[in-house]
């Protein structure tokens, strides 16, 4: 018997899964299922190398990359019918060994425990792999009180980045009186650059709902939402499926395994408001009301989700619950730092040379995430820092990257533990353009209501705006300072008071890039088209004309066979020149 | 109570005190633009932030609560810094127009700059801009000056249950507007602008008519309905350019659309100026000797050949206490005749009466303040949220407080919306909607039996009268399904703080008695009564129509509700008055029309009322004033009744005269003169009083506040009130000495008459149902926009703009049978004649019912109603009568 997986996750799809499965499937056609069977599953990590294929005879398993229709095809004909791996193609091989081994090599994986095993859709592969135990457990004897009391013990801290424990949540919320309790799942994931939650809930779906059942019987909640923003077609539709077959076979409804407990849950859409991510304004929009923050107190664990007391944490919180109760809080524990427990996945994005979803004991070091997993940068480019946190995190620069990954010790840094999206900047990358680009993003995402965010931070945009124009001044850097300071402390919710996070950091860590902008007219990275001039150099110029037939503005003029000019009055600093040019005789300046 | 430590001073507060109130409660300032101590907390504006000890970052007093040891400092170089950055932000994107803002001088903006010394350079950028205007006719919404502070937002859906506007987009593009940024169409009622700290919200028709220098202000009251809102005219140059209302009135600032926008009238070229005499079908000017020895020498005339009973007099609801009691008393000590009346003949007549029997007095029992804490409010026959827009505005409270909200009304009135339950009852059916209700709680034992022991009789006999009214009999009856009524009875008859509220769609029946006496009986078995925030409570639709009540413009009682048969009560008026008084009762206004066409009655002098539109049977309303010898109109404008008259006396407005109103709550407010009266018009005192010497009775005072000492001195429930008194505090009576406080709600200690009996009702149908010929009942009434018979209303330009049309609502099923579309011009005919009218296609009125508004003279309502009278109170049946609806074809018959 031969299984063969295809990574549907959004990273496969994308990438084109979708024909991959369809190829698979239509070789596979006529051979009897108990010989071969062909499945989707979720997100197997590697997301730079989709499309990924496992083909597992039963004692041996082969993860091929790069999968096209051809190599699939090829694949079949080979492995399947010849009982011969295809070697070259191979990345991985039984989970231990292979060219791209080291990625997985520092992982743990208890989040992603199903992600890339499992066919999310199968409510039987997630029992097959101890679901629904955890529950069942609880529900055969263990109070609300003592779950609380594991999941306090397991120092498990809120993975949406706020990392408030866990247990502590979940025991504010048990405390509140009223018959009518509510858990909310918040998976509004709106980071630019990570997408740990949605590669959960279109991996590994089942897991979420368990922690949440599970979170349900500990505070005394009958009824549950999953927020899940609409961005996410393919999480939302995996959730619902999950969600009717669980009711069809009565497990979730009333008297759940015959017990007391009932729990119901409904999957509401996003539409698309970043802020939507914080709590309160996560809760305004399910009461359907406008995505706008509360004022806290009253927490949501007193007077939340229709006035009644709520617990909410994000998917990955709720995904460690199952595995907490079955392996015991213990297990948890043992990984991680003294104040910060457990494992953490981080979505890498940006110019590592390996991006993808990876689950990391907490306590390893930056450095270790992008140089050992993740294989370093791109291009054998210089390393300069990471974003972490997203447009409320900060930037950590590579002479810190040995900072252990820790809630305290990364917020010392200036920047957050976050959500877990890690967006990995190299040489090419100007710092003051990534804070740029983040505070737009705020700034369009502020809901408006106070002053100093909605006023407040596009003054700052439009600060930084004009420096990477190369027109700042020397007060625009005491002004950026003092607007993002009071910025931070006279805004109401998290997306205020963390908006100037990234120029915060950014100026304490390259403020020289800053002052390269405004004093030098340069930008060090070569990336502000304001500041960049692109030079053909006529001694390797061949006169090949290539760069002059792709200059959308003809500002490329030259003889064949002659060097080429830029005429920069004309020239938009596109360049397509330079990434089109075939002996390297276009440089910026 | 909660210690806390706010700048090194400490203090106690109670639990969920904000840190503002509590600072505030200090005497602390704090600035504040987001800040509204009736609305939720926002939080926005971010000024009013403090720093708390152990905290990170500052918190803003507003919405942080209070707690347990909090050690607060509210004011420090950061904060401060803090603060005039916000301020400075804000400017950064406000229009820098300060010379030619509307606000200026008044803006809360302009003045915290001020203090900051907050400059608007500091953080120059991008400013919003917005290219569309709204074009409403109330409001302008310069929305380039909105700092966003949410005020008008919370205002609308919180406190007016309107939800007009709201937030949209995000970031810096966030801005408050209506759906779809459309113009905007609410109720205008203009609470938002009222809240508005900057410039952005503004009436329209203050532009350029003044700002700060130079104006007056004079604080008076509303002189649209009987809520009695306490407003504040703005004058300039002898004219009124602004209505506004202080937040610590007792209606907090609050009024509605014709309160706010509707004091156009005052200043209308059209007022009159001169006094006219009729000559042949014109009239001309006249002065005012030739005027007054004209009218004078007429009536003496009449007098002298028919006897005093052949002249009549209707006074006005619309004028003061002091005014009115010198019109009854003119027309009873000069002329000699109870004939007088004035138009609560056609609105609360059955109450006055029924409840007078029942209670010894009839008025609202408890006061409008109190209905914010009742936990059941039941609305009968009132169109609350359009009639008596701010008292709405308390029962929304309520409801927003927890209460449950019972409407019955033929039409989905716009309170309906809050409401629990909602009776769609068939207009004329109230006597057994309220029988139906009472027969579930007996049947339920909802009562209470030792309300009914101690202080009622008659149980037994009643409740043996309400035995036939079985839900599903209810339901036959009155279209209502029977598990409604069922829940209304569990609802009203399980509280005991549940308040009845009704108006016209109770009294204007011809079983108007009975209905007031079914709404009685309801509260007396609940024991609703005596108590606050219950009662019955008729809301009154005219501004002083209790006062005008109270002060005997009736032709049964003196002032007081002294009774005009008793010998006693008329020894004791004649010698106060100093002449022989009339032993017999006089005509009521309803019996003065058949009065004249049949020649008893030969003059009449009505003051500021207009029967023409007001009365039923228009038809025959005109015949009754054209037979008349002689017509005498005191108004101030030539209204369709003036028209008719022989002489018509300019006289003037609420805005031009000193003296009392009394609202419905029988709370006695001053109204004081703000304007002068245009041209030559008079005060209605100095009219009457020269009208009365001519005919040899003397009405001499030295103003209003020595006829109201004269009032007083006859009606022992007002004798606690003066006008030294009431210069600083309303009063509501009864209020018997000078330290009295007045009383909010009637019958704590009991009935003044002993025990109160249930009175047993029979169902009996409107006088006029409908058959194959007139298949549609009619019912009328108002709307939100226009008053009564238009006369000040449809003066007022931005109101007449809005809604200036006459239509009739049919519903939608009805308009399909018909062939009628929206807008379409149809005509609606009775027995009585026909009117041509706009169709307005609605889903809030039943199939087979249909709705004119009364303020029409393009379309008189009362052309089609009839004038069958109860035959205790004498008011006629506007709720019901039998119509035909065809589609237009030719023009009615002109009836003026």
């Amino acid at each position: 018997m031969i299984n063969i997986t295809v990574g549907m996750a959004t990273c496969g799809v994308s990438a084109g899964a979708e024909k991959i499965l369809d190829t698979l499937k239509g070789v596979a056609k006529g051979i009897p299922a108990s010989d071969v069977a062909v499945a989707a599953t979720g997100c197997i990590g590697m997301c730079y190398r989709e499309p990924l294929v496992e083909v597992s005879d039963g004692k041996s398993t082969f993860l091929y990359a790069d999968v096209t229709e051809e190599k699939a095809k090829k694949i079949f004909e080979s492995h399947v019918k010849d009982k011969k791996s295809v070697d070259e193609w191979v990345i991985i091989k039984n989970h231990s060994e292979g060219p791209e081994f080291g990625y997985l090599g520092k992982q743990v994986k208890i989040v992603l425990r199903n992600c890339g095993v499992i066919d999310p859709d199968s409510l039987d592969e997630y029992l097959g792999k101890d679901g629904y135990k955890a529950i069942k457990k609880i529900l055969a004897g263990v109070t609300p009180e003592q779950v609380v009391e594991q999941m306090i013990a397991s120092g498990l801290r809120g993975r949406g980045g706020g990392g408030f424990s866990t247990g502590m949540k979940w025991k504010f919320a048990s405390m509140s009186k009223g018959p009518k309790k509510y858990v909310i799942c918040n998976a509004d994931e709106g980071d630019p650059g990570a997408f740990m939650d949605r590669s959960v809930l279109e991996g590994d779906p089942h897991s979420v709902i368990e922690g949440m059942m599970i979170c349900g019987y500990a505070i005394g909640a009958s009824e549950g939402y999953i927020y899940c923003r609409a961005e996410y077609p393919m999480a939302v539709k995996r959730l619902q499926r999950s969600i009717a077959v669980l009711e069809e076979k009565g497990m979730l409804g009333d008297n759940i395994f015959g017990s007391k407990f009932s729990f119901r849950l409904k999957v509401k859409e996003g539409a698309g408001a970043f802020v939507c991510g914080e709590e309160t304004a996560l809760i305004s929009s399910i009461e359907g009301k406008r995505g706008t923050p509360k004022v806290r107190p009253p927490y949501p664990a007193a007077k939340g989700l229709f006035g009644k007391p709520t617990n909410i944490n994000n998917v990955e919180t709720f995904a460690n619950v199952p595995w907490i109760i079955l392996n015991g809080p213990e297990k948890y524990a043992a990984y991680g730092t003294e104040k910060s427990k457990g494992t953490k996945v981080f979505a890498i994005a940006g110019k590592a040379s390996k991006a993808g979803l990876v689950e990391v004991p907490m306590g390893i070091s930056i450095n270790e995430i992008v140089n050992e997993i993740c294989g370093g940068i791109r291009g054998g480019k210089k390393f300069k820092g990471v974003q972490m946190g997203g447009p409320s995190g900060g930037c950590i620069p590579a002479s810190l990257a040995d900072t252990k990954i820790d809630y305290e010790e990364i917020t010392k840094l200036g920047a957050i533990m976050g959500s877990g999206g890690m967006i990995v900047v190299d040489e090419d990358t100007c710092m003051v353009e990534l804070a740029r680009f983040f505070l737009a993003f705020t700034q369009n995402e502020s809901c408006g209501k106070c002053t100093s965010c909605r006023i407040g931070t596009l003054r700052m945009l439009e600060i930084l705006e004009r420096i990477v124009a190369g027109k700042g001044t020397e007060e625009d850097i005491p002004m950026l300072q003092e607007l993002a300071q009071y910025i931070g402390k006279a805004s109401s919710c998290g997306l205020g008071t963390t908006a100037p996070n990234p120029v915060l950091t950014t100026l304490k860590y390259f403020k020289d890039e800053y002052l390269a902008h405004i004093r030098d007219h340069v930008c060090p990275a070569h990336s502000c088209a304001a500041l960049v001039k692109f030079i053909i150099n006529p001694e390797t110029c061949t006169g090949c004309t290539l760069c002059a037939r792709d200059c959308p503005t003809k500002a490329i003029s030259g003889e064949r066979k002659q060097p080429h000019v830029v005429n920069e009055s004309l020239c938009v600093k596109c360049g397509k020149c330079f990434t089109v040019c075939n002996f390297g005789a276009i440089y910026k300046d | 109570m909660i210690d806390l430590t706010i700048d090194g001073r400490k203090i106690s507060v109670r639990e969920g005190s904000s840190i503002l109130d509590a600072a505030k409660s200090l005497g602390i300032f704090i600035p504040t633009l987001c800040h509204h101590p009736k609305l939720s907390s926002f939080g926005g504006c971010r000024l009013c932030i403090v720093e708390i000890k152990g905290t990170r970052n500052p918190v803003s007093s507003c919405t942080a609560p209070a707690s347990e040891g909090m050690e607060v400092t509210t004011s420090s170089p950061q904060i401060e810094r803090l603060r005039k950055m916000v301020l400075e932000l804000i400017l950064s994107d406000h229009p820098y127009d300060c010379m030619l803002c509307e606000t200026a001088g008044a803006c809360e903006l302009q003045e915290l700059a001020y203090y900051y010394d907050a400059k608007h350079t500091t953080y120059a950028g991008e400013r919003r801009k917005y290219e569309k205007r709204d074009n409403n006719p109330f409001l302008n919404r310069d929305m380039e000056k909105c700092i966003m502070c949410g005020k008008c937002v919370k205002i609308c859906d919180e406190v007016q249950g309107v939800g007009a506007i709201d937030f949209a987009y995000r970031g810096f593009k966030s801005k408050v507007c209506p759906q779809y940024e459309e113009d905007l169409n609410c109720e205008f009622c203009g609470q938002c602008v009222s809240v508005c700290p900057s410039g952005a919200l503004t009436g329209r028709m203050w532009a350029r008519k003044g700002r700060q220098r130079d104006i007056r202000e004079v604080d008076t009251v509303c002189p649209y309905c009987g809520t009695g809102c306490n407003i504040t005219l703005h004058i300039k140059n002898n004219e009124i350019i602004r209505v506004s209302s202080s937040p610590d009135t007792w209606n907090e600032g609050l009024l509605c659309v014709k309160g706010r926008f509707g004091y156009e009238f005052v200043n209308s070229p059209d007022r009159l100026t001169k006094p006219l005499i009729r000559e042949g079908s014109a009239f001309r000017e006249a002065s005012w000797d030739e005027a007054l020895e004209y009218t004078a020498a007429r009536l003496l005339d009449i007098k002298n050949s028919y006897g005093s009973d052949a002249i009549g007099g209707l006074s006005s609801a619309k004028c003061t206490n002091e005014e009115n009691y010198i019109f009854q008393k003119f027309v009873r000590a000069a002329i000699g005749t109870n004939n007088v009346d004035h138009c609560a003949r056609l609105c609360h007549a059955p109450t006055v009466t029924a409840l007078a029997s029942i209670f010894g007095s009839g008025a609202m029992t408890n006061s409008i303040a109190e209905i914010e804490n009742a936990e059941v409010i039941f609305i009968i026959g009132s169109n609350t949220k359009e009639s008596h827009p701010v008292v709405a505005n308390r029962m929304i409270r309520a409801f927003r407080k927890g209460a449950k909200i019972i409407v019955a009304d033929p039409r989905r009135v716009p309170l309906a919306r809050f409401s629990e339950i909602f009776l769609q009852q068939k207009p004329g059916t109230d006597v057994a909607l309220l029988n139906g209700i009472a027969h579930i709680i007996v049947k339920e034992k909802l009562y209470n039996s030792e309300f009914i022991k101690e202080q009622t009789q008659g149980f037994e006999e009643w409740m043996k009268s309400v035995d036939s009214f079985n839900p599903e009999y209810t339901s036959s009856i009155t279209g209502v399904p029977k598990e409604k009524i069922i829940s209304a009875a569990r609802t009203y008859g399980s509280s005991r703080k549940a308040g009845i509220f009704y108006a016209m769609g109770i009294t204007q029946h011809t079983t108007g008695y009975d209905n007031v006496c079914a709404v009685a009986n309801l509260a007396l078995l609940t024991g609703n009564i005596g108590r606050p925030s219950c009662g019955i409570n008729p809301l009154r639709g005219q501004n002083n129509v209790q006062g005008a009540s109270d002060a005997a413009c009736l032709p049964d009682v003196y002032p007081g509700y002294q009774s005009v048969g008793s010998p006693d009560v008329r020894e004791k008026f004649e010698k106060k008055w100093g002449t022989p008084l009339s032993a017999e009762k006089g005509l009521t206004a309803t019996e003065m029309m058949p009065a004249a066409i049949q020649g008893r009655l030969k003059a009449l002098y009505i003051m500021g009322e207009n029967p023409v539109l007001s009365g039923p049977n228009t038809g025959n309303t005109i015949k009754a004033l054209e037979s008349l010898d002689f017509l005498i109109v005191q108004d101030i404008f030539l209204t369709e009744t003036a028209k008719l008259a022989h002489v018509v006396l300019p006289g003037s407005c609420f805005a031009e005269k000193d003296g009392t109103f009394t609202n419905t709550d029988r709370t006695v407010q001053l109204v004081r003169k703000a304007v002068e009266m245009p041209g030559d018009a008079r005060d209605d005192l100095q009219i009457i009083s020269a009208v009365s010497a001519r005919l040899g009775y003397k009405l001499e005072y030295e103003g209003p506040e020595e006829i109201f000492r004269e009032f007083r001195e006859v009606w022992p429930n007002i004798s606690g009130i003066s006008y030294k008194r009431l210069n600083k505090k309303r009063l509501s009576w009864p209020c018997t000495s000078s330290n009295h406080p007045g009383t909010p709600f009637l019958y704590k200690q009991g009935f003044p008459k002993g025990k109160a009996s249930f009175t047993p009702t029979a169902f009996a149908p409107p006088a006029e149902e409908t058959d194959a010929e007139y298949p549609y009942i009619l019912t009328t009434g108002r709307n939100l926009y226009q008053y009564h018979t238009g006369t000040m209303t449809r003066k007022s330009g931005a109101i007449e703009s809005h809604a200036g049309r006459a239509y009739i609502e049919l519903n939608t099923a009805d308009a399909e049978r018909l062939n009628i579309i929206q807008g379409e011009t149809i005509k609606v005919s009775s027995r009585r004649g026909s009117i041509n009218i706009e169709a307005r296609i609605v889903d809030t009125i039943s199939s087979g019912v249909v709705f004119v508004p009364m303020h029409y003279c393009e379309a008189i309502a009362n052309i089609l109603t009839l004038d069958a009278l109860d035959s205790r109170s004498k008011i006629p049946e506007f709720k019901a009568c039998a119509v035909m609806i065809d589609k237009y074809n030719s023009s009615p018959p002109d009836l003026i």
